[in-house]
């Protein structure tokens, strides 16, 4: 007993040494959440449009109608790296025929609508998010965040900030395949 | 690896945690209010509560709070529906649940395990063989009083 | 050129403590006294060299030398003088080098003040401490060397952090460091002790005053840390259970259980296998935090440096130190002596559950702190662990202790007579209750164990006193007699007493600042008027005053009593403009009921115009929090100068006398 009392002292320090390694790994961030929406059906919001565009608003009922998965990106013209990601989201909309919605988050309208003139508009619809509420829903914490919704309404992936690496590129491509897989 | 958190830097200078225009009239609901905010962590901010973050969901989630409290929402209820949409995470008490058992439990049981080693330690002490051979009546006397006046107090 | 010599007297020092670490502990093994006295040559050697690259450093940074790399990231012409001196160790690189500046410090003080250590054990604890010396050494040489240049210099600095440019944060560094460090002297001494094979009672003695030092800079440390975070944070708050705030307390509290165990070392032998696995572990809590602190592994606010390449090597550094002392301490420690038998009612028994109960708080703060990296390392999941946990599990451990504490002074060693210690005791309990009675009376709003914890604060008050005065028979015998008494009781002894009080009275502050605080949040303009604790606080309007770097708005709030004038507040909101943020200065009217806490800034609401955020808070009693751990420190400090410490054990001074001519004739 006394064995494995003098003993401890040393299989804690082991422990928290592995601990320690295994938290340095460069890959992991600390600093990063996993979203508490992965698994669970799509939020309850229901979104206006931009004032002075042509794109409908979005709400709830607008993901679920949509066939096969969906690609719900949470952008505002404020923000410097959506605009990097603007371009990558419009290739995959014209190439791999991906459904877009966008949320605009905490965005004045007119600001919203110049930056969608002056970039190109690849969002089949877009909801106007003045007072960050939606996003609260969404559970986000910063912008750009997107969520891949399947086609049975339920949220499986979330990628924290601009799409814009090939790396980000490719993980978010697997994910909406894996999702259009599993879609009856 | 840096987060671009583009909310945080339009209105993070400006403000000072938990500003006069979230406060409820009623002084009941914002002390509820105020202890919940305490207890929500700030998910952009290294490691500080909503109530003294000055991050722009930060402030969100405080007017949140307050709405759903003037709702009629019970203090768990507000939680819940925060938990719902960030997770645990923002939990400053952590939940008690499978996962969170051994936090929970761990203060009783190395007290335990503290108890046990002492226990041990002192039946092995006792176990130990008397090598000095007992005193008679006269000697144990002498040895009191000689205790008595040699009393060491000094830490 | 001079950033050029202090590394170059960086790697001669890494080279002598290599030195150091091989030849005297060699030296010990073999009997070689003149290996063995080399340790002395070489630490001062080390501590010599060590000086003058942080002095170069410390150059540097005062004429503002922009082509050091270090100097770029954390400095700026603008920057007071002060703060230019205090930005030597600022950074990750800059407070290793202060690291390694304490290490060598301990180790040169115990090379030359340690007269009364025997040889071998001297010789072998330097080694050990050059060990850890070359660890950090290497680590700062290798992968954060300060005195990297930057070619071609800019014209001008970055600016460090306004929220860092106060003198109280300037010197929270070098206070804490001597602290943590301190402790690595009493780990050498732990590990040399168990290289020898042998503990006496006496090694207590010997680390005793290193031990005392170190608790008693870091003690002042996180006092100085926390005062900090009070004046400076802007939200009356002292103390958030933050990872790094934890691992700064854990050593504190073990530190303080090591200090009370190598007591019963000192005087009974007993616990030696103890005493010698706390002061391992006191500094293997340092070694901890630097660990967590620069490698980024867990979120806070304090983080420095964060590096995964950086973490690595610490980490090697930790498993070769903490493992390898611990490894060894499971070998030898059965082969310790046992010390004296003891009943469980004695001083012994006393410190046995002061102790339990510190291990056991430090390993719940240290459970805590680590849980959600464990948590996620296992099942990916991510929970926050905060106030909440520590305060539901840290008080119930600390409240038995401080209540425990107001009667271990009157425990007598091996036995201690229950019945006497009531006697003494009976009345400073019945006054404590009453006292808690009218705290609840006082006090109405506020949790029910704020009452009890007050109660058990001015319990140990109390019997603190009582202590001493039975000590000094201080109403038993003449005045005169008492103070003669006081003389001749021993410094240790005041310290303790000092010490001890010093807590109850931190514990005054704790609660009345936690839980009997009142605030008030609202837009002020000119004339608005609040009412808080009973003041009258009418906001005057705001002013621009220019600062060295930065530009402040001031507002002016008159603090009013019952008609009376008692006061002018003026908290600040600064920007700075080269670092680009803005830092709230709180202005804090303090008496020993409490401070008046104001702050300002400009409304988030950008509709207020002309308007500001105002947030007055009353915190009853917080002052005590700062004095309790000023008495504290002073204790530790009047504990330090006692005789017996600096004395050491006394030497044989009779010689052999021949036997008088008569008696050997008969």
């Amino acid at each position: 007993m006394s064995r494995i009392v003098i003993y401890l002292p040393l299989f804690a320090a082991i422990a928290i040494g592995l601990a320690g390694w295994w938290g340095l790994n460069p890959d992991r961030d600390p600093n990063a959440v996993p979203s508490a929406l992965i698994g669970k059906s799509v939020p309850v919001f229901d979104l206006l449009a931009i004032e002075g565009i042509q794109t409908a608003g979005l709400a709830t009922a607008d993901i679920l109608e949509i066939d096969g998965p969906v690609l719900v990106n949470v952008f505002a013209s404020w923000c410097v790296p959506c605009r990097a990601e603007h371009a990558v989201l419009t290739r995959m909309v014209q190439e791999d025929g991906l459904n877009l919605v966008g949320i605009n988050y905490k965005n004045d309208p007119s600001d919203a609508a110049a930056w969608l003139a002056e970039l190109g508009n690849p969002y089949s619809k877009i909801g106007s998010d003045r007072n960050g509420r939606a996003g609260i829903e969404w559970g986000i914490s910063g912008v750009p965040e997107t969520f891949i919704v399947d086609g049975n309404g339920v949220v499986v992936f979330r990628y924290v900030g601009p799409i814009q690496t090939d790396a980000a590129l490719s993980s978010i491509r697997q994910e909406l395949a894996q999702a259009d897989e599993d879609t009856p | 690896m840096i987060r671009l958190i583009c909310a945080l830097l339009l209105v993070a200078t400006t403000a000072l945690a938990v500003e006069p225009d979230e406060i409820l009239s009623d002084p009941n609901l914002e002390t509820r209010a105020r202890a919940i905010s305490v207890n929500l962590r700030c998910v952009v901010c290294q490691n500080e509560p909503i109530d003294t973050s000055h991050a722009g969901v930060a402030r969100d989630l405080r007017i949140l709070v307050r709405e759903r409290l003037t709702a009629g929402d019970t203090d768990d209820q507000v939680y819940n529906y925060v938990v719902a949409r960030y997770g645990d995470y923002v939990l400053f008490k952590p939940p008690w649940k499978p996962t969170t058992y051994a936090l929970w439990l761990a203060p009783f049981v190395i007290g335990l395990l503290g108890i046990l080693a002492v226990v041990s330690v002192f039946r092995r002490e006792r176990a130990r063989p008397q090598t000095t051979p007992d005193l008679n009546a006269e000697e144990e006397r002498q040895l009191a009083r000689i205790n008595e006046i040699t009393e060491d107090r000094t830490p | 050129m001079i950033p050029e010599i202090g590394q170059f007297a960086l790697t001669l020092a890494l080279m002598t403590a290599v030195v150091q670490g091989i030849l005297p502990i060699w030296g010990a093994a073999r009997g070689n006294a003149v290996w063995m006295h080399s340790a002395v040559t070489t630490s001062s050697l080390q501590c010599f060299l060590i000086f003058i690259a942080f002095g170069a450093l410390m150059r540097s940074f005062i004429v503002s030398d922009f082509t050091v790399v270090n100097v770029v990231e954390n400095s700026n012409s603008l920057k007071p003088m002060l703060f230019k001196v205090a930005g030597t160790w600022g950074s990750h690189e800059g407070s290793l080098l202060l690291w390694t500046l304490i290490l060598a410090v301990f180790g040169a003080a115990v090379a030359l003040l340690g007269r009364n250590i025997p040889t071998s054990l001297k010789a072998r604890t330097l080694s050990v401490q050059a060990w850890i010396s070359i660890g950090f050494l290497s680590f700062m040489l290798f992968t954060s060397n300060p005195f990297d240049r930057a070619f071609p210099p800019p014209l001008d600095g970055n600016d460090l952090n306004p929220l860092l440019q106060d003198v109280g944060l300037a010197m929270h560094p070098p206070l804490l460091y001597i602290g943590y460090v301190g402790f690595s002297i009493v780990f050498s001494f732990a590990v040399a002790a168990l290289i020898e094979g042998r503990v006496d009672p006496a090694w207590a003695r010997w680390v005793r005053p290193w031990t005392l030092a170190a608790w008693v800079a870091l003690t002042g440390g996180i006092a100085l840390g926390s005062w900090w975070a009070y004046y400076e944070l802007g939200w009356g708050g002292w103390w958030f259970w933050d990872p790094v705030e934890n691992v700064s307390f854990m050593p504190w509290l073990l530190g303080t259980a090591l200090l009370h165990s190598a007591i019963v070392t000192e005087k009974r032998g007993a616990f030696k296998s103890w005493t010698i696995l706390l002061a391992i572990l006191t500094f293997s809590l340092s070694l901890l935090g630097t660990f967590i602190v620069r490698s980024g592994l867990l979120t806070s606010v304090h983080a420095f440096a964060v590096d995964p390449e950086r973490g690595i090597y610490i980490l090697g550094l930790l498993v070769l130190s903490i493992g390898g002392a611990l490894t060894l301490y499971a070998v030898r420690a059965p082969k310790m002596e046992l010390g004296g038998l003891f009943a469980p009612i004695s001083r012994e028994g006393g410190l046995l559950l002061n102790n339990l109960l510190l291990a056991l708080a430090t390993a719940t703060v240290l459970f805590g702190t680590l849980y959600p990296l464990f948590l996620e390392a296992i099942t990916g999941e991510k929970i926050s662990v905060g106030p909440p946990f520590f305060n539901a599990s840290f008080i119930p451990i600390m409240l038995p202790l401080v209540a425990l504490m107001g009667i271990g002074p009157f425990l007598s060693w091996k036995r201690a007579d229950l019945l006497g210690v009531y006697q003494r005791l009976k009345w400073v309990f019945v006054f404590a209750m009453l006292c808690g009675l009218a705290v609840w009376y006082v006090q109405t709003k506020g949790p029910a164990l704020a009452v009890l914890a007050m109660a058990i604060a001015i319990w140990l008050l109390v019997a603190t006193l009582r202590e001493w005065s039975l000590r000094i028979k201080l109403g038993q015998v003449g005045i005169k007699d008492s103070l003669d008494r006081l003389r001749r009781v021993p410094r240790s002894s005041h310290g303790m007493t000092l010490a001890h009080a010093g807590l109850a009275v931190c514990m005054f502050g704790f609660v009345g600042s936690s839980a009997w605080k009142s605030e008030e949040i609202l837009f002020v303009e000119a004339g608005t008027q609040i009412e808080i604790a009973g003041f009258d606080v009418t906001f005057e309007g705001a002013e621009r005053v220019q600062g060295p770097n930065y530009v402040a708005s001031v507002g002016v709030l008159r603090v009013e009593r019952n008609g009376r004038y008692v006061t002018t507040l003026r908290p600040e909101r600064r920007s700075y403009p080269v670092a680009q943020s803005q830092t709230t200065e709180a202005a804090i009217r303090s008496t020993p009921a409490g401070d008046l806490y104001a702050s300002i800034t400009e409304p988030a609401n950008q509709e207020a115009d002309g308007q500001w955020t105002l947030r007055i808070l009353y915190e009853p009693l917080v002052g005590f929090v700062w004095l309790g751990s000023l008495m504290l420190v002073f204790g530790g400090l009047l504990s330090l100068t006692d005789r017996r410490l600096r004395v050491g054990a006394p030497k044989r001074k009779t010689q052999i006398v021949s036997p008088p001519q008569s008696l050997e004739k008969t």
